[in-house]
Formats: C-alpha cells, structure tokens, sequence
C-alpha cells in the first residue's frame, strides 16, 4: 500500500479553501508516483457532509474522523489519528496547508514518526521516484530543493500557490476510527475569537492591498477597505510593520518579516516604501502594483506595475474604475 | 509562584544582510555576513524574562544549537537578563528535525514549567523547531503564540489563527512559540552586557541529531522581471486596470 495523504483542513463544518490546493496538489503527485490520493477530513460530528467535494479535486477516497474529541482542533489528538493512518497506509507523502493549524500539526506529525518535514513549499516534484520539495528560505531570497531521508514525506503547502483544478476522482468516503479521548490532550482550545468583522485573512486572500505609513492615520484605511470591497469579497487588507507598530492595524495584518509571508494573485502596495523585511513577506506574490509619490521607492524595484503619485487621489480612482470593470 | 524557562535560541544572518549561495550550492557563504539573534527568539526571551519577574521566582536558561559562534547569541541572551545558558555544539548547521532531536535530548533531563522558541528562525524559515520537540517530549504545545498567562499548573495562550485568534489552555511542561506581540524585546543595558559576562554559559557537544531531510540544492529566485512606472497620478489607472486584465490577466 502506498498513497499520498492529503490533509484537508475545515473548520464549523466546512472544507476550506486551502483544502481544495492541498488535494490538488496531491493528485498531481500520486500521478506522477503511480498512486492514490487519500484525502482526511477531522473535525465533530457531521464533518463527513462537506467531505464529498474533494473528490472534485483528485480525491480517490476522502477518509474521516468525526469525535467529540474534535470540538476544536487538537494538535495532540489530530497528530495520534494522523500518523496511524500514514503508518498504516504506508504513505509516501503527508500533505498540509501552510496555515496557522497546518504548520501547528505538520512538524508534530513528522516528529512522531521520526521523519523530515519540509514547510511552506511552492513546488513539488518526483525525482528518482522521491518526492523533492521546493520551499522557501531566508524569507524568499532563496529557493532550497530539498529531498527526504524516510516516508512519508512531510510537507506543508504555501497558500495560494497550488491553484485548485477540478478533476472527478471518486472521492469516496470512509469512515475514520478515532479513538483518542479529549481527556488525554495537554492542551485545549477554550475560546476562537474572530476579528470584528468576519474577513478574509492577508494569508490566504487571492488578493492583497496593503497600506503603509503613507496613508497618514488609521481612518484613512478605509480608502483601502474600499478597493477591497469593489473587488467583491476577494480581496484582504494588509500593513506594513510602520502602521501596526504605531496601532493603526493588528499585528495579523501585517506583511513582511514579522508578520505573515502571503504569496496573492496580486499585491498592491499603497504608501509603502519597500524595506528589504516587507519584501520578506510579498515577493513571491504573483503580481505586484505599487502606489507610491516617491518615484525612487524601492518598492518599485519589485513592482510589476506602478503608478507615481498621491494614493489620495489615486485610490479613489482606483476603486471606481475597479466597481465599474467588475460590475 | 515560580516560572523556570527553557528558551531555544538561535544565531541567524541579519535581516538586512545580502544572503550568497557558497561554492557547494546547499549551504551560504558566512564571511561577511553580520549575524543576530533571531528575532522572534528576542520575544520568547522577553516572555521568559517577564514572566519570572510576574511570578517573582524562577530562573531563564537559554540554549543554543550551533558552532561555537553561537556563544555570542547566548551572551545576548544573558545580557538581556537570562541566567544561564547552554551551548550544543555542532559541527555543521542541522536541519529542524536534527535540531529538534538534539534538543529533545538536552531538556529531557531538565527541569522546567517552559520550553519557549520562536515562531520561526529566519534563516530556514522552517516554524518546526519548537512543535517538533514537544512531540519528541511528549508535552503539549502552542505555536504563533501573542501572549499566554501562567497560573495554577497551566499557561493560558492566545495563537493567531486566519481571520482572529485561538485561546488555548496547556497543562506545564509545556511548549510555546512566540510571533509578535506582547513581549517587545527589552534592550540589554551596559550593566546587563557587564553581567552576561561572568554568568555561566556551559558548552557540550550536540548529541544524537540525526536529520530527516537533506539541502540538495540553492538557488535564487527568478528575478522579477524589470518592472513598468505605468504612468503618474490617478490618470494612470485606467492604463493600470487594461494591463491587469488583457497583459497579467488577473482581473
Ligand atoms: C527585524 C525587523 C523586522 C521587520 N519586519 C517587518 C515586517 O514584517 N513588515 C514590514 O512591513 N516591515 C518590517 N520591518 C520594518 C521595515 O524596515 C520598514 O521600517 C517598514 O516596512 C516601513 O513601513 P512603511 O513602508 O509603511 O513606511 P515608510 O518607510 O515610512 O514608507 C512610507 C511610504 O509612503 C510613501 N508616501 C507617503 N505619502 C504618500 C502619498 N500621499 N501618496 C503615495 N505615497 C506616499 C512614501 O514615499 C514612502 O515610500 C522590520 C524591521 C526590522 C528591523
Ligand atoms: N539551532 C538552534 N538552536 C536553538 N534553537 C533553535 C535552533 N534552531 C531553531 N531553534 C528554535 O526553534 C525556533 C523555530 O525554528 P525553525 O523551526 O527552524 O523555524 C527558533 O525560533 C528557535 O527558538
């Protein structure tokens, strides 16, 4: 038996998005290795409902593990279900999304078995009949491609990178024993405390509008809150460390070095400079727009696109002429 | 009350600092290359500090992986005002699961209510480390942690998670990796440097870290290609959207 296992992440019932990369992404693999994507869905009762759409992803079969044990996600509980199964099915590769409760669990999992683990990778590849992975380091001044020395492979999947793409598989679900008991787990999540408004995260947003000490004062991000809502619910707004330092912004907004590394469809940078640590966390965006009146900014240096001039009278342009496109 | 810390840290090129790839391709060229502690090691080092202060007993104990180079990271660390440190020393950089294995190792024998690291090293950006080593001892732990509580057996932790945040209760031992947030980095005052000095930093060599995966191969990223001042002021967009659509084709 072999396989590769694809982690589908969900939460409140329902399968995410970065769900629908990772399976993806593990069914390009099993094709190259000649073998079959098991996807896993856990989480409590009635899990199994939104289990059935990844079959429209690659998924050969879709095994679950429903528990009360899985109010909430368990690192502790998640990493004892996950590495009997690959144990069990001798898979030749874990997949996991780079999220927050990916790259929790990923590394739990590959120290249980004792095996290498690879993060935030934005390729895999099959050399020799070993999966190598391609990943990020020294904040995206570097590629590493890196092997494993045992199976499975551990990797997690940077979002956005592996874009879903349909493909009827199966997707046959299974039942998943579980039998770990919430008593046992050192820790426990007591409360999830959502953002005032329930929003899309910069990490995981195909589209990112960031704004920099530029913008002047907090108030005036609601210049940005507009582009994003002209770009109907796909769009994140995100800041440089100079805005949430100063209190204008959460911390889990903002992009570079210490904040979060996202890699969007498309990147604009609104009254950003370009410092060498917010280009940490945007480089690897596919396309990138900078807003800038500085004509020498560096951000322009990694631009694809940029306009020179006052974001004040740029932005509201800017969100018109976007309302009107999409409309 | 007493809060004991353990605090992973590691020594990590500057962020500021021009990373070349070496004569192998696997591994980058040192020399000249100005080396820090690793940022988010400051704030688990803050947290540490802190949280012994709050608690008004306890001690801070920093422990590094590495060459012997990494005695200047530990004295940082001591500077600020941890007690004592610990240096594993390697003969080559390990990759996390290594890393994890030799830490496991040291800390098995220890006593301690906290194993504290960063969320990530900025050098392999792997955010392994720490979770890695919980498995290995077997205690719980909080990754991308903001801030925790300590308080009646248990520490009190709150993680950012997409879109909000997760406040999650862990019995101690436990493990815990800071990101940003409640802990800014106190400097290391003259007297602190002065007293970083003569606290004691014991060395001993890096046991038993075998790796799990293997460097096979460094490059740079493609450039990006040169890009376009599409034009200036709010008359330029149109121009923007066209190219964003018919050229980029994202929108
Ligand atoms: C260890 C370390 C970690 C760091 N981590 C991060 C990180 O994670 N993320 C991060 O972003 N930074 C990080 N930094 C900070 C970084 O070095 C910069 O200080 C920061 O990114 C600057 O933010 P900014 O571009 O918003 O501000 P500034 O550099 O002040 O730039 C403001 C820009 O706005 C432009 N502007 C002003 N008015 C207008 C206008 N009306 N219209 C158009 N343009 C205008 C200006 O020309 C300028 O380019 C880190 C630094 C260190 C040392
Ligand atoms: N060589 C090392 N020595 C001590 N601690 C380390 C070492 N490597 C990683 N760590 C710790 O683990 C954290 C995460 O590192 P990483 O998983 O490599 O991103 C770091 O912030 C440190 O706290």
């Amino acid at each position: 038996m072999a396989g590769i296992m694809a982690f589908a992440e969900s939460r409140d019932g329902e399968v995410r998005k970065v769900a629908h990369e990772v399976v993806t992404a593990a069914r390009k693999l099993a094709d190259a290795l000649g073998t079959e994507v098991h996807a896993v869905v856990l989480g409590p009762a009635g899990s199994a409902a939104a289990a059935g759409e990844l079959g429209g992803f690659g998924a050969d079969k879709v095994f679950v593990g429903e528990s009360d044990a899985f109010a909430h996600y368990s690192a502790e509980g998640f990493t004892t279900v996950l590495a009997a199964f690959l144990k069990e099915h001798g898979c030749d590769a874990a997949l996991f999304p780079a999220s927050a409760q990916g790259k929790d669990l990923a590394p739990r999992v590959a120290a249980r078995l004792g095996v290498g683990y690879a993060s935030e990778a934005t390729a895999l590849d099959v050399g020799g009949g070993q999966v190598v992975a391609t990943r990020p380091e020294y904040a995206g001044k570097l590629f590493a491609k890196v092997s494993f020395a045992g199976k499975p492979a551990v990797v997690s999947l940077r979002p956005n990178v592996f874009t879903p793409v349909e493909s009827a598989k199966a997707g046959e679900v299974q039942k998943l024993d579980v039998s770990v008991n919430a008593a046992d787990f050192g820790a426990v999540v007591r409360e999830i405390r959502a953002a005032a408004e329930a929003k899309l995260d910069v990490g995981e947003a195909p589209i990112v509008i960031s704004g920099g000490r530029g913008l002047q004062n907090p108030d005036n991000f609601k210049l940005l809150e507009e582009l994003a809502a002209a770009f109907g619910g796909r769009a994140a707004v995100g800041a440089s460390r100079a805005v949430v330092d100063a209190g204008w912004r959460p911390h889990g907004d903002q992009v570079g070095q210490t904040g979060k590394t996202v890699a969007p469809t498309l990147y604009f940078a609104v009254g950003i400079s370009g410092a060498i640590q917010h280009l940490a966390g945007m480089r690897t965006s596919r396309f990138i727009v900078a807003i800038n009146k500085d004509p020498e900014a560096p951000i322009f240096k990694v631009a694809d696109y940029g306009i020179v001039g006052d974001l004040f009278q740029i932005l509201p342009r800017l969100t018109e002429e976007v309302r009107k496109m999409l409309a | 009350m007493r809060v004991k810390s353990i605090v992973c840290v590691k020594r990590v090129p500057d962020t500021e600092a021009r990373v070349r790839i070496a004569a192998d391709g696997q591994s980058i060229e040192t020399a000249g290359v100005k080396f820090v502690l690793n940022p988010y090691d400051e704030f688990a080092v803050e947290a540490a500090l802190k949280h012994k202060e709050a608690a008004g007993a306890g001690d801070v104990t920093v422990l590094s992986v590495g060459g012997g180079e990494s005695a200047e990271t530990l004295r940082t660390a001591l500077a600020m005002g941890a007690d004592a440190a610990v240096l594993l020393k390697s003969a080559g950089p390990l990759e996390g699961l290594a890393v994890a294995r030799v830490i496991a190792e040291e800390v098995k024998g220890r006593e301690y209510d906290l194993l504290l690291f960063g969320m990530k090293a900025i050098d392999d950006d792997l955010q392994a480390v720490g979770p890695m080593v919980a498995e290995l001892l077997g205690i719980p732990a909080a990754t991308a942690v903001t801030e925790f509580s300590v308080e009646g057996g248990k520490a009190t932790a709150t993680r950012e998670i997409e879109g909000g945040s997760e406040v999650v209760e862990l019995k101690l031992p436990c493990a815990i990796t800071l990101t940003k947030g409640a802990y800014e980095p106190r400097y290391a005052s003259l007297k602190g440097i002065m007293a970083a000095k003569k606290k004691p930093l014991e060395e001993k060599p890096a046991a038993g870290g075998e790796s799990g995966v293997k460097v096979e191969k460094l490059s740079y990223p493609a450039e990006r290609s040169a890009g376009r001042i599409v034009g200036e002021g709010p008359d330029a967009v149109p121009e923007l959207l066209r190219l964003l659509r018919n050229e980029a084709k994202v929108l």
